[in-house]
C-alpha cells in the first residue's frame, strides 16, 4: 500500500480535510507543537514513561471481552474493548496521559481543556493532579447541569471548572473558550484538546495517543479468535477520538469494515441532531477544515444529542476523509435507540455503558454481520456519569 | 494611488474603527460608516459577523450574535454596501471576518463582490499564511484587494518580514496576548519593547496597533509607536443601548480625535 490512512500530510491534511486555520495569535503555540510532537513521541524516554503510566496508572491493556449473550441476541460474535475500565472510566485518559507528558517536555506550567460529557475534563484534571500542574477546564453551562457528577470529580481533583455561557453552552462553545484562553496565555499554557479535532497537529497527535486501543485489539483478537482482523470495528463519534483509536491499526486493512456511529438526537432530519456526516458540509471549525453542521451562510449551527459527548457540530478531519473515500461507514442512532442499548447491555452483560458508547452498541442490529463474523465494539466509557439522565428516562430504559 | 496607501501618505495618527455589520440593528451598517468617517475616522473595518469568532472577546462576540439574529449575512451585507461609496467616497474600507462564511459564499464570488462595492482590503485572521501565499494572493491582486495581516508579541522576526513582504496595506499589531477587547492587561514595559522592536525592523508597510485600545489616552499612546490605532470593542460598547447609533459613534470618534 502506497499511502496510509494513518498519516496526514506535512500540513495536516487527510485528503481535503484538516490543516491549521488559526489566527496569528495561535500560530506560535500550534507551530511549537507541530515542530516538536513527533520527535517527543518517538523519544524512548518519553515512551518508557508513557507505557509505565498506561500500565500502572490507567490500567492497560484493557480487556477484550467476548459478550456471549449479546452475541446470541445479534447472531454474530461480539467482543467489547473495555475502555470503560480505564482509570476515570473512559478512553479519554489515554490521550491526557500522553499530552501531559508532552506538555512537561515543552516546559508548560499550566493546562487548559474543554469538556462536553466531562470525561475529558476529568481525565485532564486527573493527570494534572498526578503531575502537580494547575488545570482549568471549560465546560458549557448545559453540560455542567447534565453531567454534574463529573463537575464534582474535576473540582475534587483540584481543577477549576469554568462555566461557558456563549452559544449553545455545550462542547463547541467550551472549545471556543479554551482556544481563547490559549490565545491569552500563549507561553506557559498547554491546551489538552480532547478529541481528534482542532488544528494540525492535534488530530494526528490525539489519534496516535488513542491508537493503543487498536494495537491491543489486534493482539487480543489473535489470541481469542486466531486472527488479528475482525470483520467489523464499531465506535461512536463525537469528535472521533475513541473511533480513531479503535480504527487506527485497521485503517490500512481493507478487509475490516470500520463503522462510525453518530448521534441522531431526535432523528437525523428532526432539527435536533448531531449527525454531522449527513447534515454537514465542508467548512472550518476550531482551526480544521472538516465536515461541519452549518447554515447556508457558513454560520455554525447548534447540534443536539442527549449525550453531552456527542453533540459536536463537526467531526475530526480523519473521519471526514474516511467517509469521503468510503473507508468508513457512518450510521446514526437516536437518543431513544441509545437508551434502549443502555438497558440491553446492562441486562445482558452486566455492564452499564456511557450514553455516548450506547450509540455504538445500538448499531449492532444494523450491521448485517453474519454468525461467523467477529464484531468489536469499542466500549468507550462507563455509565456512572449518566445515571441521572438514565433515572430521568427510566420509561425508555425498561 | 489606492485609498489605503493614499490615507497613510497624506495623514498621521490614523484612527481605524471596527464595527460589526448589522449591529445594533440590521440597517445601521451604512449610516454608521458615514457617521464614523464624517466625525474623523480615517479607516473603516467592517466586521462580517460569525457564529464562532475565536479571536474575539465578549463584546464582539455579543455584537456578532445580535447582528446574526438581526438577519445579517454576506448577501445582505453586499446589498447594503452597494451604497458604500456614495456614503463614504474616500476612506479606505476593509472587511474583517472569519474564513468559513467566505468559503460558503465562494471565495472568487466574495472577492468580486467586495471589489465591486468599493472595498479596499480584507482581514481574514484564520486564513493560513501558506494558503494565502499559494492561492489567495494572486486572487486578491486580480481583484485589486489588499490583505492585512496580524502580528503578535510572539511573532518571530522572520515571520514578520514574510508578512510584510506579502502585504501592501498595513500591518495590524495585536497589542498583547488575548482576544479583542483586551481584558488581560499586558505588562507595559514588555508591550513598549515589542512595539519598539517592530518599529525598528524598518518594515515597508505602515503599522496600526489594535486590541484593547479603548479611549483617547490609549489611542495617543499607540500613535507614539505606530502610524495609528484600531478601536473596536470600545466603539461597540458605545453603541450598546443607544437610540441613535450613528450619533453615538460620531460622539465616540470625536472623543478620541479631539
Ligand atoms: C465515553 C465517551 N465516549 C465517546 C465520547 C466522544 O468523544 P470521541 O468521539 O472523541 O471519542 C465521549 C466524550 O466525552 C465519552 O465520554
Amino acid at each position: 500500500m502506497t499511502t496510509s490512512f494513518q498519516q496526514p500530510t506535512a500540513r495536516g491534511y487527510y485528503g481535503e480535510y484538516g490543516g491549521a486555520f488559526v489566527p496569528e495569535m495561535l500560530y506560535p503555540n500550534v507551530e511549537e507543537l507541530r515542530t516538536q510532537y513527533l520527535e517527543i513521541l518517538a523519544d524512548p524516554a518519553y515512551q518508557a514513561e508513557l507505557q509505565l503510566l498506561l500500565r500502572d496508572y490507567v490500567g492497560r491493556p484493557t480487556p477484550l471481552f467476548e459478550a456471549r449473550r449479546l452475541s446470541e441476541k445479534y447472531g454474530t460474535r461480539v467482543f467489547l474493548k473495555r475502555e470503560d475500565l480505564c482509570h476515570t472510566g473512559a478512553h479519554k485518559i489515554n490521550n491526557t496521559v500522553g499530552q501531559i507528558l508532552l506538555a512537561k517536555r515543552l516546559g508548560k506550567q499550566r493546562i487548559i481543556a474543554e469538556t462536553g460529557a466531562g470525561q475529558h475534563g476529568v481525565a485532564t484534571a486527573t493527570v494534572c493532579a498526578l503531575m502537580g500542574l494547575p488545570c482549568v477546564v471549560y465546560m458549557g453551562a448545559t453540560d455542567i447541569e447534565r453531567q454534574a457528577p463529573n463537575v464534582a470529580r474535576m473540582r475534587l481533583l483540584g481543577a477549576e471548572v469554568r462555566r461557558v455561557t456563549s452559544g449553545s453552552q455545550t462542547l463547541k462553545d467550551a472549545t471556543n473558550e479554551a482556544i481563547r484562553d490559549w490565545i491569552a496565555n500563549p507561553v506557559d499554557t498547554h491546551y489538552i484538546i480532547g478529541s481528534v479535532v482542532g488544528p494540525h497537529p492535534y488530530p494526528d497527535l490525539v489519534a496516535r495517543l488513542q491508537a493503543v486501543i487498536s494495537e491491543e485489539m489486534r493482539a487480543q483478537l489473535l489470541e481469542k479468535t486466531g486472527s488479528e482482523l475482525p470483520a467489523f470495528v464499531v465506535a461512536c463519534v463525537g469528535g472521533g477520538s475513541n473511533a480513531a483509536g479503535a480504527f487506527y491499526h485497521f485503517l490500512d486493512e481493507p478487509a475490516v469494515r470500520l463503522v462510525a456511529v453518530e448521534a441522531a438526537g431526535h432523528g437525523i432530519y428532526s432539527g435536533h441532531s448531531a449527525a454531522t456526516s449527513v447534515l454537514g458540509k465542508p467548512g472550518i471549525i476550531h482551526g480544521s477544515r472538516t465536515l461541519l453542521m452549518q447554515d447556508e451562510h457558513g454560520q455554525i449551527t447548534e447540534p443536539y444529542s442527549l449525550s453531552a459527548g456527542l453533540d459536536y457540530p463537526g467531526i475530526g478531519p480523519l473521519h471526514a476523509h474516511l467517509g469521503a473515500v468510503g473507508r468508513a461507514e457512518f450510521m446514526s442512532i437516536t437518543d431513544d435507540e441509545a437508551l434502549a442499548a443502555v438497558s440491553e447491555l446492562s441486562r445482558l452483560e452486566g455492564i452499564i455503558p456511557a450514553l455516548e458508547t450506547a450509540h455504538a452498541l445500538a448499531a449492532l442490529g444494523q450491521l448485517g454481520a453474519g454468525p461467523d463474523d467477529v464484531v468489536v465494539v469499542n466500549l468507550s466509557g462507563r455509565g456512572d456519569k449518566d445515571l441521572e439522565t438514565y433515572l430521568k428516562n427510566m420509561d425508555k430504559l425498561i | 494611488m489606492n485609498r489605503i496607501t493614499h490615507a497613510f501618505r497624506s495623514k498621521k495618527n490614523l484612527l481605524n474603527t471596527y464595527f460589526t455589520a448589522g449591529y445594533p440593528s440590521l440597517h445601521d451598517t451604512i449610516p454608521l460608516a458615514k457617521a464614523l468617517v464624517e466625525s474623523g475616522a480615517d479607516i473603516l473595518e467592517i466586521g462580517m459577523p460569525f457564529s464562532d469568532p475565536l479571536a474575539d472577546g465578549p463584546v464582539i462576540q455579543g455584537s456578532s450574535t445580535v447582528a446574526l439574529a438581526n438577519g445579517m449575512n454576506l448577501p445582505v451585507l453586499f446589498e447594503q454596501l452597494q451604497n458604500l461609496r456614495t456614503a463614504v467616497p474616500d476612506a479606505p474600507v476593509l472587511l474583517m471576518g472569519y474564513l468559513n462564511p467566505v468559503l460558503q459564499f465562494g471565495v472568487e464570488a466574495f472577492l468580486k463582490r467586495a471589489a465591486e462595492v468599493g472595498v479596499d482590503g480584507l482581514i481574514l485572521p484564520d486564513l493560513p499564511l501558506d494558503e494565502y501565499e499559494e492561492t489567495y494572493h494572486a486572487l486578491f491582486q486580480q481583484h485589486g484587494l489588499k490583505a492585512v495581516f496580524l502580528i503578535t508579541p510572539q511573532t518571530s522576526e522572520a515571520r514578520i518580514r514574510r508578512l510584510d513582504a506579502l502585504s501592501d496595506a498595513f500591518l495590524y499589531l495585536v497589542s498583547g496576548p488575548g482576544t479583542t477587547g483586551g481584558t488581560t492587561r499586558p505588562d507595559a514595559d514588555a508591550q513598549q519593547q515589542y512595539f519598539e522592536r517592530v518599529a525598528d525592523l524598518n518594515l515597508k508597510n505602515p503599522r496600526l496597533i489594535g486590541f484593547g485600545i479603548a479611549n483617547k489616552a490609549g489611542f495617543d499612546r499607540a500613535c507614539q509607536y505606530a502610524d495609528g490605532a484600531i478601536i473596536g470593542s470600545a466603539l461597540i460598547q458605545a453603541l450598546q443601548e443607544v437610540d441613535d447609533a450613528p450619533a453615538a459613534a460620531a460622539r465616540f470618534v470625536r472623543g478620541i480625535k479631539s
